[in-house]
């Protein structure tokens, strides 16, 4: 433990003393170059360290893991397009497609709407409640889908019938004489991908309400003034002029809850393990990498996952280059 | 966490937005009637219960936990016998579950310091570059970054898994180190930057007259008015290392080197000896992360307002 402790200590101080070492030499390096050609290749020696980080760590992976989609399990042969056939024709691979397209439509939608209402709500408190308010619904952002997944043990457990019930949910349908269910085997419905996507809104309603909060404070009064002026009632105003102006910020965090929700994995890889037909991609894809060790059919899955972002992305850096211009 | 940029918030000249909002009649602060205040109070209440149940529950006997659910200890508060902290010290200092919490509490640390401190470097040194200096390729080089920001990293695992098998490396912490420092660098290059991008462009071309070069503005300036920028991005990076369970899982495994999520995983399929350590070993996996949210949700909620996307 101690030499553990220590190791870390090193890297600690090796990492950022050898870092601030390397650009110190990197500069001198620039500065011993004359005139024209320090300037050329000064940014390259500030920005290079970062540019190769992401080159080796996300750019080169990247199209390796295209390549080997092409290639067999152990990515000793190419074999074309089978693993894209076999994958999309294979009927336990669909049922994880649709999966993920449920928890796509649901989640997203349920925790922008929760917390754009959160947000009106506490916004009528006074300071201190509305504090108080927030930081309780903000809280889970802070705990890991594993953690989160611990929690709400206390509301989903199962015990035999007969035996006295620990989780909450069981212990309120007990009252009226129901159950006990074992909730995660449920899939009538998909109640149970319903009950594990819940996890997942608690942790993230508190982005939505805090950045959607901001956003509604930040709506000029005098419009509002100018809608109640004509007569308009409170949720005439809130719908067609509150709702516009903070729409880019409803996106925002759609788009940003939906890629998290597209590569969900732990909360399902916690609870179900992707039993009981609750499996999503992010679990396949670690079943198939790691477990199956198929190398094909991971990197297939990561493929249709990355074309399933490249909207986003198209999007992300359309809206940047829009920012940029009107700096 | 945002996809786009919010104009002005989270850049330094950025005047506070709960300021700007006067009291609007009908619904300004103070306005809530008794159903938004019940309604809401029942909001709180749901996100609130289930961590003060697995709070009740880390501190129930092995009897107590099993014979009643946690919501029994409001009929019998004062009732000793349910009460043990037993729970916290078997899950810290043993392995009986075949996992060795306070072990896996202390390797959390080691991932996640350098993991949160080492990227912070580099990428303020960029940021700089992206800002403050006119170079051929900077733009479609930064705008490759932002596009990077919504990828996952899902993308990057097969080839390092066998990168790093064929390397010697899995198991081992610098495997993991140098994986966040790669993952989390698109996201570091772009808060630092925009935030440097809103700093005073006068106090830079006057040091650049008074003769100071990159290397000196840099330090001298540049790093200490981008503190809370910094900080921003340390507390998004902290959180995610020490929340992390897919690469901790795929590239340190269940070993001795094995963390906090990874560990409290491993245990949620105890049935017999040993389940009433999940709550214990829940809240010790969590209570880090708590508090460092709390005391600096300052910082926390500025990073997300500025723009911060992780793929």
């Amino acid at each position: 433990m101690a030499i553990k402790i220590i190791n870390a200590l090193i890297a600690i101080i090796g990492g950022i003393g050898g870092a601030m070492l390397l650009y110190w030499i990197l500069n001198k390096l620039a500065e011993s170059l004359k005139g024209r050609w320090e300037d050329r290749i000064k940014p390259w020696m500030f920005a290079g360290p970062a540019i190769l980080a992401i080159g080796v760590y996300l750019i080169y992976p990247a199209i390796v893991t295209i390549q080997y989609s092409f290639a067999n399990a152990d990515s000793s042969e190419y074999i074309g397009l089978r693993n894209y056939k076999e994958l999309l024709t294979d009927s336990s691979f669909l049922k994880v497609l649709i999966n993920n397209l449920l928890w796509i439509i649901i989640v997203p939608a349920l925790t922008v709407a929760l917390g754009l209402g959160v947000a009106v709500l506490a916004d009528r408190l006074r300071a201190r409640g509305e504090k108080l308010s927030k930081t309780l619904i903000f809280l889970p952002m802070a705990i890991s889908m594993v953690g989160a997944a611990t929690i709400w043990r206390t509301v989903y457990e199962y015990q035999p019938s007969g035996t006295p019930q620990t989780g909450a949910l069981n212990a309120v349908f007990g009252l009226f004489g129901k159950g006990p269910f074992f909730w995660y085997s449920i899939d009538n419905l998909k109640l149970n991908s319903l009950l594990l996507m819940v996890i997942l809104i608690w942790t993230q309603v508190g982005y939505s309400m805090v950045l959607l909060s901001a956003a509604i404070k930040s709506v000029p009064e005098d419009t509002l003034e100018a809608g109640r002026i004509d007569g308009a009632g409170e949720r005439r105003i809130f719908f067609s002029l509150v709702v516009p102006q903070i729409w880019p910020t409803v996106i925002t965090v759609f788009i940003t809850v939906l890629i998290g929700v597209m590569k969900v994995f732990d909360i399902v890889y916690v609870t179900t393990n992707g039993a009981f037909n609750t499996d999503v991609i992010g679990r396949r894809f670690y079943d198939e990498m790691f477990t199956q060790g198929n190398s094909g059919y991971a990197s297939t899955i990561v493929v249709i996952l990355m074309i399933a972002i490249i909207p986003i992305l198209v999007y992300q850096v359309r809206q940047f280059r829009l920012q940029e211009a009107a700096r | 966490m945002s996809t786009t940029i919010q104009p002005g918030v989270g850049t330094p000249e950025t005047p506070k937005v709960q300021e700007l909002r006067q009291s609007k009649a009908g619904t300004g602060p103070g306005s809530a009637s008794w159903p938004v205040k019940i309604s809401l109070g029942i909001v709180c209440l749901a996100w609130v219960i289930p961590v003060l149940a697995l709070l009740v529950n880390s501190f129930r006997t092995r009897d107590a936990q099993a014979s009643s659910g946690w919501w029994s200890v409001i009929a019998n508060p004062l009732d000793l016998t349910q009460w043990t902290v037993s729970n916290y010290s078997r899950v810290i200092t043993t392995d009986e579950a075949g996992v060795n919490m306070g072990q896996a509490f202390v390797n959390s640390f080691i991932v996640t310091v350098p993991a949160t401190v080492i990227p912070i470097l580099i990428a303020a040194f960029a940021a700089y570059a992206f800002t403050f200096m006119e170079w051929r390729g900077r733009d479609i080089v930064f705008v490759v970054i932002v596009g990077l920001l919504v990828v996952p990293n899902q993308v990057a695992l097969v080839p390092l898994l066998k990168l790093y098998g064929a390397l010697g490396l899995n198991g081992t912490f610098v495997a993991v180190w140098l994986a966040h420092i790669g993952f989390g660098m698109p996201l570091a290059v772009y808060i630092l930057r925009n935030y440097m991008s809103g700093l005073p462009m006068a106090i830079i071309e006057s040091a650049k007259i008074d003769g100071a070069s990159h290397y000196t503005t840099f330090w001298r300036l540049i790093v200490p008015m981008s503190v809370p920028a910094l900080a921003s991005f340390a507390i998004f990076q902290f959180l995610w290392v020490w929340n992390d369970l897919l690469i901790a899982l795929l590239f340190l495994g269940r070993g001795e080197n094995t963390i906090a999520t990874v560990a409290l995983q491993g245990l949620q399929g105890q049935t017999g000896q040993g389940k009433e350590l999940i709550a214990s070993a829940g809240f010790v996996t969590i209570i880090v992360p708590l508090l460092v949210f709390l005391s600096l949700q300052r910082y926390f909620i500025r990073g997300m307002t500025s723009g911060a996307v992780k793929g």
